[in-house]
C-alpha cells in the first residue's frame, strides 16, 4: 500500500532552528516537512515588525531553514517543505527564499504562497457582525485597539499549491493540522467526502504538530525517556487507507510509545468527539493506539464528520503594557519575606501615583504555580512579581522599583543581575468565527 | 488505600484561550475502571478551587482509556494577557497528577 513520510521539525518559533536540517539528513527518504511558526501572538510581532519595514512581517528564521536545505536539493533531494512561516507577508518569505535558491542555483523549485488569511479589514468594516467567542463580547469594544486578524485556513489551497509543483509551500495563519492533510490528499488522490481519511489525516497532524511532544518531550515519564539531549523529531508514515504509524528517525534520543503518543493526542483538545478544524470535524472515540514495534505507534479508527461552515479566527488587540521582575530570597522565613518585599514594590509604585491595575505575586518555590494544590517553606524562593496597566509609565515606574529592594529588603535578597524588567506591549487574543464565503483563499505559484 | 493519581496515570495540559484542558490516562483497564468513578468533575474542580475555573467538563475516550478535562476560565486571559507564571497551563497536568485518589 502506498504510504507518505511526513516529519515535523518545528513545534513553534523558537524550537531548534537546526532541527530540520537534522531531520532532513536523519531520513533520506523523507517525502514532506512541516513546520509550524505561529503561536497566538506571533503575527502580532510580525504586525510591528512591518510596520518598521513592509518587506518583513515573516519568520526570517525559516530562510536559515531553507539554506541548511539547499545542500540537499541540490544533491537531488525531492523534499518538499510546508510551514507557516509567511505570517503577515508569505509573498515577502517567498521573494527571499526564491532569491536564496536562485544563488544557489536552484532555480527550478517553485514555491506556493497561500494568502487571504488575513481578516482585518472584515472586522474593522463589521465590527458589529464578530462576536468573541469566550465572553460574548462584540468586535466594536476592540476597533480602536485591534492590531491583527486572521482566519485559520485548511488545506483545500495547499493542495493545490502542490498539485501545480510547489517544492516549498508558504502559509500565512494556517490550521496545524491542515499541514500534514494537504500532502495527503495531494499524493493519495483522496476526494474531500472521504471523511474518515481526512480525519486520520488531521489527527496525524495533531499528534506531529508539536514536535518533541511526540517523541517523550513533555512527558509525564519524561526522566525515563533515553538520550533525551538528541531527541529525535516525528515522522508520521501515513497510508492509502489512512492508517498511520508514528516514528521517529533511528540513532536518536527520545521515545515513541503508547503512553506518549497517548498523551500528544491528548493536548489541547476540547470535546474528543468534535475535533474541529476547517477541514473536517474528527472524532478520537473509535481510534485504536498499538506499539508496532520500537518506536513505532500506530493509529487507527479515525472517524470525521463534515467541517463547520465558518473559519476559526484569531485576532490580536492592545491591552496596555507589562513587565514581570524576578529575585531570590533565601534563609529563614525566605517564602514570608520574599512575599513582603512583592508587596512593597507594589505600594511603592503606588506612592508614585499609579495605582496598578493588575499585579501578581507568586513565590516559586512555594507551590504558587498551581496555587492551592501542594505548598511547602524552603530555604530558598523565588519572587515573580508580574503587573499589567494600561499606562507604560506605569509600567517603567514599577521597572525601577525592583533594584532599590537589593538594599532595602531583606538579607538573604539576591539575583538581580539582568537589569531592570523590560516593558513589554500586550497583545491580547480575541477569538471569533467568520463565514467561510466571506474568505477567499490566494494561491499562487512563484519560481525565478 | 490512599495512593497517588500519578501511581496509576499520565497526564499533559495545554491552553484553548482562557481555558485549559489536561489528558489523563489511566495506565490500565483497572485504573481506567477505578478513575471513572473517583476522578470526578466535582474532584477536579476542587483541586484547582485555587485557580477558580468557571465549570469543569470531564469527556471520557474509553478506547484509550483516557479523559479529557476541560477547565473553563482558568488561563485569566490566556497567553500573553494573563500575569500567571504557567499563563498557558503547562503544570496542570502534574498538578492533577499529586492527587490523592
Amino acid at each position: 500500500m502506498k504510504k507518505i513520510k511526513i516529519g515535523n521539525a518545528q513545534a513553534f518559533w523558537g524550537d531548534r532552528t537546526v532541527a530540520p536540517g537534522i531531520l532532513a539528513r536523519q531520513v533520506p527518504n523523507l517525502d514532506y516537512l512541516t513546520l509550524d511558526y505561529l503561536a497566538e501572538v506571533s503575527l502580532s510581532i510580525m504586525a510591528i515588525q512591518r510596520e518598521k519595514d513592509p518587506s518583513l512581517g515573516y519568520a526570517k528564521d525559516f530562510l536559515n531553514v531553507v539554506e541548511s536545505l539547499i545542500p540537499l536539493w541540490k544533491n537531488g533531494s525531492k523534499l518538499k517543505v510546508i510551514c507557516n512561516a509567511g505570517g503577515l507577508n508569505p509573498e515577502g518569505c517567498a521573494k527571499a527564499c526564491i532569491q536564496l535558491l536562485s544563488d544557489a542555483g536552484l532555480e527550478e523549485i517553485k514555491i506556493g504562497v497561500i494568502s487571504g488569511d488575513d481578516v482585518l479589514q472584515h472586522i474593522q468594516s463589521s465590527p458589529h457582525r464578530f462576536i468573541n467567542m469566550e465572553s460574548g463580547e462584540k468586535a466594536d469594544t476592540i476597533s480602536d485597539s485591534i492590531v491583527t486578524a486572521n482566519a485559520y485556513l485548511g488545506a483545500e489551497p495547499l493542495v493545490e499549491a502542490l498539485k501545480k509543483g510547489a517544492q516549498i509551500v508558504i502559509t500565512g495563519r494556517i490550521a496545524d493540522p491542515s499541514l500534514t492533510v494537504a500532502p495527503c490528499m495531494a499524493e493519495f488522490g483522496w476526494s474531500w467526502d472521504a471523511l474518515d481519511k481526512i480525519a486520520a489525516a488531521t489527527i496525524a497532524g495533531h499528534v506531529i504538530e508539536c514536535g518533541t511532544q511526540a517523541t517523550g518531550g513533555f512527558s509525564t515519564e519524561w526522566l525515563t525517556i533515553p538520550h533525551p539531549e538528541n531527541i529525535g523529531f516525528p515522522v508520521v508514515e501515513v497510508f492509502e487507507d489512512g492508517s498511520f504509524v508514528v516514528t521517529k528517525p533511528e540513532n536518536t534520543g527520545g521515545a515513541v510509545t503508547v503512553e506518549t503518543v497517548k498523551e500528544q493526542l491528548l493536548y489541547e483538545i476540547g470535546d474528543p468527539d468534535n475535533y474541529l478544524s476547517p477541514d473536517i470535524t474528527a472524532s478520537f472515540l473509535s481510534l485504536t493506539v498499538e506499539q508496532e514495534g520500537v518506536n513505532r505507534v500506530r493509529i487507527k479508527g479515525a472517524k470525521g464528520k463534515p467541517p463547520t461552515k465558518k473559519y476559526k479566527v484569531s485576532a490580536t488587540y492592545r491591552d496596555g503594557f507589562r513587565a514581570d521582575a524576578l529575585l531570590a530570597v533565601y534563609g529563614k522565613d525566605a517564602a514570608a519575606k520574599a512575599r513582603r518585599s512583592g508587596e512593597i514594590v507594589i505600594e511603592r509604585v503606588a506612592q508614585c501615583g499609579f495605582k496598578l491595575e493588575r499585579h501578581l505575586i507568586e513565590c516559586l518555590g512555594c507551590g504558587d504555580i498551581v496555587p492551592g494544590v501542594a505548598s511547602s517553606s524552603p530555604v530558598e524562593v523565588v519572587l515573580r512579581i508580574a503587573v499589567a496597566d494600561e499606562r507604560k509609565e506605569a509600567i517603567e515606574c514599577f521597572s525601577k522599583e525592583i533594584a532599590p529592594l537589593i538594599t532595602s529588603g531583606p538579607q538573604g535578597i539576591t539575583g538581580y543581575t539582568s537589569g531592570r524588567p523590560k516593558v513589554r506591549p500586550i497583545f491580547a487574543y480575541w477569538p471569533t468565527l467568520i463565514d467561510k464565503g466571506l474568505v477567499t483563499p490566494k494561491v499562487e505559484v512563484i519560481a525565478l | 488505600m490512599t495512593r497517588f493519581l500519578y501511581e496509576i496515570a499520565y497526564a499533559r495540559s495545554g491552553d484553548k484561550g482562557s481555558s485549559a484542558n489536561i489528558g489523563v490516562i489511566a495506565k490500565d483497564s483497572d485504573s481506567y475502571a477505578l478513575l471513572v468513578k473517583l476522578l470526578t468533575e466535582e474532584r477536579v474542580a476542587a483541586h484547582f478551587k485555587g485557580l477558580h475555573p468557571k465549570r469543569v467538563i470531564r469527556y471520557e475516550l474509553p478506547n484509550l482509556y483516557a479523559f479529557n478535562f476541560v477547565l473553563e476560565g482558568v488561563l485569566d486571559g490566556g497567553g500573553s494577557r494573563s500575569l500567571r507564571l504557567d499563563s498557558q497551563g503547562k503544570t496542570l497536568g502534574q498538578a492533577l497528577l499529586l492527587m490523592k485518589i
